[in-house]
């Protein structure tokens, strides 16, 4: 583990593990874009994908590429190491961000803001979304500060 | 009206162990534990095994199926849990008022029993345990990895505290709650656990020892966490008839609601899109209406809480949740000293909590509010006639039950 970078929790997983209805989100990734299941019935965005719309129980998405900015809703900074290989990873950024181009809750994501600053970072900063390619499968999303 | 079960039935008994730093209780089995506090339990109440035919647990607490063979209960004629986790400590009272207003069963169990000596309900997914993605006592376990895995582990906030943290920081800026609010729930709950015999933390915890303290997931530090430990503690339920034959003055259910809003949902260890309007909260709301309804009471009847208390902002959260001040307000309402035991207005847990009595999955508060109820508790409020005491805040369901004497 020598390629650790304080302010970037490593990835523990190499796979995306997708199954039909997270699959279009990793292609999407693998190009960089940032894509949603929007419900073709009531426009409601579910994401983290799931197989219904939890407004109107419909099944029918279609995908829409988002801005790929979003808004800070809240966070936390991680500052005491789970493992003792964490120590050269800590202090790290991670929290809840609501993506543009959609309408509030139900497009959050949960995310790594890697070059965040622990001692200034706020709920309301702007930040984008990037793709860290951790394996030759998974296309990890992460944020930097906008 | 429907018929409910309102005053129907009574906490009749309580059995413990001693509470343990983790690892401590050892070589005792947990099954062992867990007999010992139900046997507790009976004898207390003035009851037998031969009595007992009832296991209404949360969490997979025990496994009925063990207890009852090893101590040799007679017939086993309910044995159901709440899904979920701790949220379903208080609810399980409920469960157990079911199971016995309903014809099923006469003489209930309540039970948690815990030993962390190889699993870590705190630990995260980097070394194994608790929620996590190596399997164990993973929500991910059994079935491989699922789909969601990839979309939240990056992120790397796998333990229950990165994420309480995250609930605790939203309410930091939508209120102006502050870390001074959270200290004031670990010192006043501190001060509780010192006069108790059985509490692990003894210790006196001053205001600039908590600003000291090691920061783990930022807001949250050392003393915010529960700590971890060993144990077992269970209760007895029966009906409000045949409680008032037996031994211990009766503590009775007025009104008992598990549940909460849908999509509170696994709340926040996998799932973040709680809807604005109860992200930064207990995810109690819900449940606390229907409690009260049930009982006929509100607020204003109660004289001491016992609030689930795994994070210490989750205490000024449920202060919210059950309506003893308004949303948004429970920093300020800790800081005019409002829950501290003689002098506040709603002493709150009055036994330390689970963070500096023992961390037993809600089932310490369960005993507290019904030492409270009989007059016998180390820190008695004068006059107790009403409790309240929760579970959770988790994953649904969560939980909230009125006690009274």
């Amino acid at each position: 583990m020598s390629d650790l970078i304080r302010g970037t929790f490593p990835s523990m997983l190499k796979d995306p593990y997708a199954d039909a209805s997270t699959q279009p989100f990793w292609d999407a990734a693998a190009e960089g874009r940032l894509s949603a299941p929007r419900c073709t019935v009531c426009g409601t965005f579910v994401l983290p994908p799931q197989p219904f719309c939890f407004t109107c129980q419909s099944q029918a998405f279609e995908w829409v590429d988002l801005p790929g900015t979003g808004t800070i809703y809240t966070f936390t900074v991680v500052r005491h190491p789970l493992a003792p290989q964490l120590a050269d990873v800590v202090p790290y950024v991670s929290g809840v961000i609501e993506l543009d181009g959609t309408q509030g809750a139900g497009a959050r994501l949960m995310l790594n803001i890697t070059d965040a600053d622990p001692e200034t970072v706020q709920i309301g900063d702007k930040v984008r979304v990037w793709f860290d390619q951790v394996s030759e499968t998974l296309p990890l999303p992460r944020a930097r500060m906008a | 009206m429907p018929e409910t079960l309102k005053d129907k039935t009574a906490i009749v008994g309580i059995g413990a162990t001693p509470y343990y730093k983790r690892s401590e209780s050892l070589p005792q089995t947990e099954l062992e534990l867990a007999c010992k506090a139900i046997l507790g339990a009976l004898d207390d109440a003035g009851l037998t095994v031969k009595d007992l035919d009832g296991f209404t647990i949360y969490s997979s607490s025990c496994d009925p199926a063990q207890v009852a063979s090893v101590l040799g209960v007679p017939e086993v004629r309910f044995a159901a849990s709440l899904t979920s986790g701790g949220g379903g400590s208080a609810g399980s009272l409920g469960l157990a008022a079911s199971a016995i207003v309903s014809g099923q069963a006469e003489v209930c169990v309540t039970l948690m029993t815990l030993q962390q000596a190889k699993r870590r309900l705190g630990g995260s997914a980097v070394d194994g345990g608790g929620p996590g993605l190596s399997g164990g006592g993973s929500p991910y376990g059994g079935g491989g990895v699922p789909n969601y895995a990839a979309f939240i582990s990056g992120a790397g906030l796998m333990a229950p505290g990165h994420s309480f943290a995250m609930l605790t920081r939203r309410h930091m800026e939508l209120y102006g709650t502050k870390r001074e609010h959270l200290a004031e729930v670990c010192i006043s709950q501190r001060e509780n656990a010192i006069r108790r015999p059985s509490a692990i933390r003894t210790d006196p915890l001053t205001l600039d020892e908590y600003f000291d303290a090691r920061m783990i997931s930022d807001p949250l530090c050392l003393f915010d966490y529960t700590m971890e430990s060993d144990g077992a503690v269970a209760a007895v339920v029966t009906s409000a008839e045949r409680a008032r034959d037996l031994r211990q003055k009766p503590v009775y259910i007025g009104g008992s609601a598990h549940g909460g809003a849908g999509r509170w949902g696994s709340a926040i260890f996998t799932y973040f899109q709680m809807p604005d309007d109860y992200f930064a909260s207990s995810g109690n709301r819900p449940v606390a209406k229907r409690m009260y309804e049930m009982a006929g009471m509100g607020p204003e009847d109660v004289d001491v809480a016992l609030f689930y208390d795994h994070f210490s902002p989750m205490v000024i959260m449920q202060l919210e949740d059950y309506g003893f001040c308004p949303i948004g307000e429970g920093g300020p309402f800790v800081a005019d000293g409002n829950i501290r035991w003689k002098s506040g207005s709603l002493p709150v847990n009055t036994h330390g909590g689970h963070l500096s009595e023992a961390y037993i999955i809600g089932m310490t508060h369960v005993r507290e509010a019904v030492e409270q109820l009989r007059g016998v508790a180390v820190n008695q409020v004068d006059g107790a006639e009403v409790a309240v005491v929760t579970g959770g805040p988790s994953g649904l369901p969560i939980s909230g039950t009125l006690l009274h004497n």
